[in-house]
Formats: C-alpha cells, structure tokens, sequence
C-alpha cells in the first residue's frame, strides 16, 4: 500500500506561487506516494513566532498537530515553514506536555521536501529538464535548522541539460528574514543587491532556491534593478519543469 | 556613554546612503569573515573545544559569586585592591577618586568596551585628569571629537586609510601620509609622550581568575604593555561576568576568542597580570586596581537571557551579520553592536528606548553558528521580541496586522475565501507582467522591490479541482 504523505503547502505558496506546491505533488506522487494536502491548513504560524505572539503559534501549533498528526509522512516545500514547525514547536509546546508527546512521535515523520525526496524517496529520475547553468541561493533557515545543503545540489544533478554554478557566499542571507523586510525594507534590500550581484556575477540563467520568501526579496530586486531575464525558480518546480 | 538606539531609524538610512562607509564595511567579510573560517578549519577538534569553553563558562557564570569572591581574596593576596560597581556611574567615580587618592594628573588607556559604558574619558576630564587612548582604533577616534568606536574589536572599521591620514595632518600638523606604516609611526611618536609621562594607566580585562585574581588582557598593538608597565598605577575595568575559575579555563576560551575576533591562532600580545610590583621586580605598577562593574550583567543570571553572559567579546556575530555588514556599528546606538548587542543593550539600558534592535535582524542564524560560546543570539532576540509585545511596545499598525492575520490564520472558514481574494486581486494587478511596481498599504515593500504576483488560482482551489476531475474519471 501507498505510503501517505501529508502536503504543507506553505501559506506564502498557497497564493503567491501555486506552482510549487503543485510540483511538490507532481513529484511525490512520480515517487509513488499517496498525497493529501488539508484544506483547512493556514500556516505554521512563523511570522507569530518571531514577532513575539506565543500566543497564536501554540494555537497554529496544535492546529497543524490535529490536521497532520494521522500521516506516514508531512512535507513541505519549504526550509523555512519546516524549520518552525520541527526546530521549534518543542519550544513553542514546552508547557504542554499532551501536545508535546504528540509532537515528539510526529517529529521523525517531518520533512522539507529536498531533504524527503532525497533520503526518503531516493529519487533516481526527475521528470523536468532545464538547459543552461542555474546557481543556487542556500535559505537561512533550511540550511541552518534543518541541515539542507547537499539534498538540493543531488536533485539538480538529475535534471537533464542542468548545470551548476556555485555562486560567491551561497550561505549568506539574502535579507528577506520575514517581517523584517517590511519593516526596514532599505537595509533588506541592500543585503539583497549583495545576493543579486553574487547571483549575476555567476552568469546563471536562473537562481534556484527552496523558500518563497528568498525567492519573493530576490526575484522582486532583481526586477527593480532592471533585472528582466535571470530567473527565479523553486527547485521544484525546476525538478518538474513546470511553472 | 549615552544611549542613541532611539535614531537607530533614521541612522540605518544614512549609513545605507554613505558610500564611503560601505565601501569600509566590506572589509568585515574580506578580513574577519574568511580570516575566522580559515582560523577553525585549522583547529582540529573544533566542535569539542568549543564544547569544553561552553561548558567552563557555565560553570563559572553558575557560581557567579563563589568565583568573584575568590578573585577578589586571591587578587588582594597579591597586592592588587578589588572594588566593586554598581553602576557605570559608579565605576568612573571610583577609577576617579583612584586618580585623586594617588594625585595622577595623565592617564593612558588601553582599549576597553566597560570604560566606554562608563563613560570613563568624559568622566576624567571632568576631574581634570587628561586621558589619552592609546589603541591605535580608540586614538584615532578620540582626537576625532570622541566619537564612539562603531566595533567591539576594530573600534574604527567605518573609516578608511583616506579619512584618517586627513585627521592626522589636521590634528598633527605634519604633512598628510597615506604609507600604514608612516601614519601608525607619526601615532606612535605622539604616544610615546604620553606613554613615558602618564601616571595612571588603565585597561580593560578580558578576563579575570580567580584561581590567581590575575586580570588577563588580549591586545594586538603592544600598548597595553606600556599602559600596565610605565605608570605607578594601573586600573583595570571589567564586568563581573568575566570571571574564569582557573588558568585552565583561561586557556581554553583562550583558544577561541583570537580565531573567533580576528582569526590569529593567538593575539600578538597576551598578560596575565598578578598584582603590581613586588620588590625585586624590575617593572610593573606601585599599585593595582580591579573595578569590576555589575552594570546591569548580575539581573541576567538564572533569567531568560543569562546565556547572554558567556559572551567573550569577540565579535564574530558582528562580523557575519548581514545587517551589520550593512548599516555598521554606530546605528545601534551603543557600546555594543550586532546581534550580541541588540540583546545587550535592551537588556542594560531597558526596551523603552531600544524598540529597533531585537527586530532590526533577519534571524538567519549565522550569528548563532560562528559564536564560539554558543549563544542562542536568535531565539533571545525572540524573547525580547515577546518581552515588547506583551508590554504593548510595539506600534498600533504593526499589533493590530498581527491580531487581523492571527484570527484568520486560526480560522480557515475566513482564511480560504480570504487568500482566495488575495490571489485574484494580485493576479489583477500584476497582469500579464505577473509583478507590481508600487501596492498602497505595502510601501514597506514595495518602495525597494517589486512585487511577484501570482499567474494562476491559489494551490487550494487548483487541488480541490484536480481531486474533482479524478473523481468524475
């Protein structure tokens, strides 16, 4: 029997770039799995989090336990979503010893969709292709709550035509860092002219990366810059080939 | 020193506008950044040794009191008198009345982050004891109008070679020189008189042992020799959250805090110094002195942010801090920039006037991963997060956005339909361009980037319409 997989689209994916999400499933179900994504699921409940509000990332919190809790799997296009939900709904429950009990058990099933794709589903082919050099932006959070480094680079090396290019201080964030844009839009956009001339120094057709928010402060630059042609694509939809 | 973290605003946009200084700033990822990584990558064990310092500064920090007792009994064994400050206020009236009591009319000093919370020069010079900085960094500052050092390490990292020859030809009335070696030579010649005819010397400490009640002092330049040796009286100054039990302790962050600060395997100098001359030496002070200023540091202990307190003082989470990179260390507004910095000075001077700097970070987690202590810097600049929201210290717009967003997102009866309405309205506006220029009510935004629109329904409807068709199939 097929195994369940549990989809978290990702709030900011939902409305802003459906496509992800609908890559993710193109892509996990070519991996033969069963993938459901909860209609009534919002969102991890990140920007309560870091603004301070405790309050309603326990309220997420248990939400995402009721609705999630019964799959084999939970997976997310996204280093960031995941990294709150499995880094720190430990902190976010630690009064609540019931929930926290049902969170440890879940916690092993929980996924960013690289780091599934790779070490559970050992994806051998991919179904998209891609001529032409890209270079990838390492997320904040994916790279360090979650360990997210190496599972996207063996996925690009499965797309046919695909070549890489390491671009200069592929770690370094590119500013986005949730409200924090919007609050001092200028410093964030300076630190993203450094990501943006990091990106164009490689010459890459496009830049990759696995966080819509990156992806949103990069992409959103770069057409302020005057920036028309480097794309700016989510590995899955680059895995899929489809946008 | 007085806070200025309420312009922190405003200040972030000049410093952004200041070419110059962006320009100067660069030398943070050229120098610190790749001296640091080369540093560890040559350490073996890394991981273990900074497991081993982590853990010696805990135990240390756990028995805060035990430890400073024993410094200070060990230290006063040794001749070297200890005296205790409260406030930063405190600590500059006792390194005063030290100044008055042995009649010391010229004070050098090496650098020391404790004497610029004090406010030490000022206070001096209040006292009529003239004071001069004797870091090449803190020089160069001080005969700039006092202006305040924007690094915990490299006090003058903001300007550059063109800047400061002009302040030496102004200052100096020698012709303008732009050879490094020349103008640290034409610094050095000043100095030098100063060095021999100063009466009171005064430092800071990295760290202090109780073991031995041995200040230990890290310096790069030499002149701390000169300020510990030369003049009858040496001042040290520090925070009591830098006591190490033992020697060994010493050694052991000892091996972390030059790699971390400036990526040296060791500081050029390095002085563990136990009270002053005894008879028979052949150098050292007639008298010494340890201020150890609380300042704020003991409310941390066994609190949310005590992890605070391991802090060494070496920079790193400057260095790599992409905010930092960008705006420099004069926007935060105090002694203490950065990440450590923006839990340090809320956590001193109170979040009233300190509203930017727990929210001023992007929580990328880099600041985190170079810290040779560990300290969770992200999750206690979330803390202070918390610690604004429930005092009711963040702006109306900004609570009420928040409460709006936290119901839907806890009630998908009105989310759906709502990021539904989203969707078709961004999908309006950006057009076939698939981007918007300028959206009212998101300037925030949109005044330095465009905005990604969507092409298509939300994934939800595009799901539950793909789940139909196959059932109908």
């Amino acid at each position: 029997m097929k195994k369940r997989v549990g989809l978290f689209i990702t709030c900011l994916a939902d409305v802003m770039r459906p496509s992800i999400p609908m890559a993710a499933v193109e892509l996990l179900e070519a991996a033969h799995f069963e993938v459901h994504a909860p209609m009534a699921q919002t969102c991890c409940g990140q920007p309560a989090y870091n603004s301070g509000d405790r309050r309603t990332i326990l309220a997420l919190a248990e939400k995402f336990l009721d609705e999630f809790e019964a799959f084999d799997y939970v997976v997310a296009p996204s280093g960031s979503c995941m990294g709150t939900i499995k880094t720190h709904y430990p902190d976010v429950l630690k009064d609540q010893p019931d929930l926290l009990r049902r969170f440890a058990a879940l916690q092993p099933r929980l996924f960013e969709l690289t780091d599934f794709l790779v070490r559970i589903a050992k994806l051998a082919e991919v179904p998209g292709r891609f001529e032409g050099d890209v270079t990838y932006h390492d997320s904040c959070s994916g790279l360090r709550e979650l360990g997210i480094k190496q599972q996207p680079r063996q996925l690009l090396a499965l797309v046919p035509g695909l070549s890489l290019s390491e671009m200069a201080q592929c770690e370094q964030c590119c500013g986005f860092g949730g409200t924090f844009a919007v609050k001092y839009g200028n410093i964030s956009a300076a630190i993203a002219d450094d990501k943006c001339a990091s990106i164009k120094a490689t010459q890459a057709r496009a830049v990759v990366l696995g966080d819509l928010g990156c992806m949103l402060q990069i992409e959103g630059r770069l057409r302020r810059q005057g920036d028309n042609t480097t794309q700016v694509l989510h590995i899955a939809e680059v895995l899929t080939g489809k946008r | 020193m007085e806070s200025q973290t309420l312009h922190f605003k405003a200040r972030s946009g000049q410093k952004l506008a200041d070419q110059r200084l962006q320009q100067n700033l660069k030398k943070l990822s050229t120098k610190f950044v790749t001296g640091r990584a080369a540093a560890i990558a040559a350490l073996d064990g890394f991981e273990q040794i900074r497991d081993a310092a982590v853990n010696r500064r805990n135990v240390a920090l756990k028995t805060l009191d035990v430890w400073l007792e024993r410094f200070e009994a060990e230290a006063q064994r040794r001749g070297t008198t200890v005296l205790w400050a409260q406030t930063p206020q405190d600590a500059a009236d006792l390194v005063v009345q030290i100044a008055r009591h042995h009649g010391c009319k010229q004070a050098i000093k090496s650098k020391s982050m404790v004497s610029e919370e004090m406010g030490l020069n000022a206070a001096l010079e209040a006292a009529a004891i003239q004071v001069t900085e004797t870091d090449l960094g803190e020089y160069i500052l001080q005969i700039n109008g006092n202006e305040p050092p924007s690094h915990i390490i490299a006090p003058v990292v903001h300007k550059d070679k063109e800047e400061i020859a002009d302040l030496f030809a102004r200052t100096h009335h020698t012709a303008r020189k732009t050879d490094i070696p020349e103008m640290t030579r034409e610094a050095r010649e000043v100095l030098r008189a100063k060095f021999l005819s100063a009466d009171m010397g005064i430092t800071g400490g990295n760290f202090v042992v109780a073991e031995t009640g041995s200040v230990a002092l890290v310096t790069n330049e030499g002149n701390e020799g000169m300020c510990t040796i030369l003049p009858r009286v040496h001042v040290a100054v520090t925070g009591v959250e830098k006591v190490l039990p033992t020697l060994e302790d010493l050694a052991a962050v000892m091996r972390l805090l030059p790699r971390s600060a400036t990526g040296q395997t060791i500081s050029n100098y390095f002085s563990v110094l136990t009270g002053p001359r005894r008879p028979g030496d052949r150098d050292g002070p007639e008298h010494m002195y340890v201020v150890l200023l609380d300042g704020g540091r003991t409310s941390l202990v066994g609190g949310a942010f005590a992890e605070m307190l391991r802090c060494i003082r070496c920079g790193a989470c400057m260095n790599h801090c992409p905010v930092y990179q960008k705006i420099g260390g004069h926007t935060y507004g105090w002694v203490y920039p950065g990440p450590m910095g923006s839990v340090l000075t809320p956590s001193y001077q109170g979040l009233e006037s300190t509203q930017d700097l727990p929210q001023a970070a992007t929580l990328c987690g880099q600041c985190e991963v170079v810290c040779p202590m560990k300290i969770p810097l992200p999750d206690l600049l979330r803390k202070m997060r918390e610690q604004q929201l429930e005092r009711g210290m963040r702006p109306g717009l900004e609570r009420w956005a928040l409460r709006i967003w936290s119901y839907a997102a806890r009630h998908p009866w009105l989310y759906r339909p709502g990021a539904r309405l989203a969707s078709r309205l961004l999908r309006l506006l950006g057009g076939e361009r698939g981007r918007v220029h300028h959206l009212a009510g998101a300037s925030g935004w949109t005044s330095y980037r465009d905005l990604s629109t969507p092409s298509q329904a939300t994934f939800k409807q595009q799901f539950a319409q793909r789940a139909k068709e196959r059932s109908l199939a």
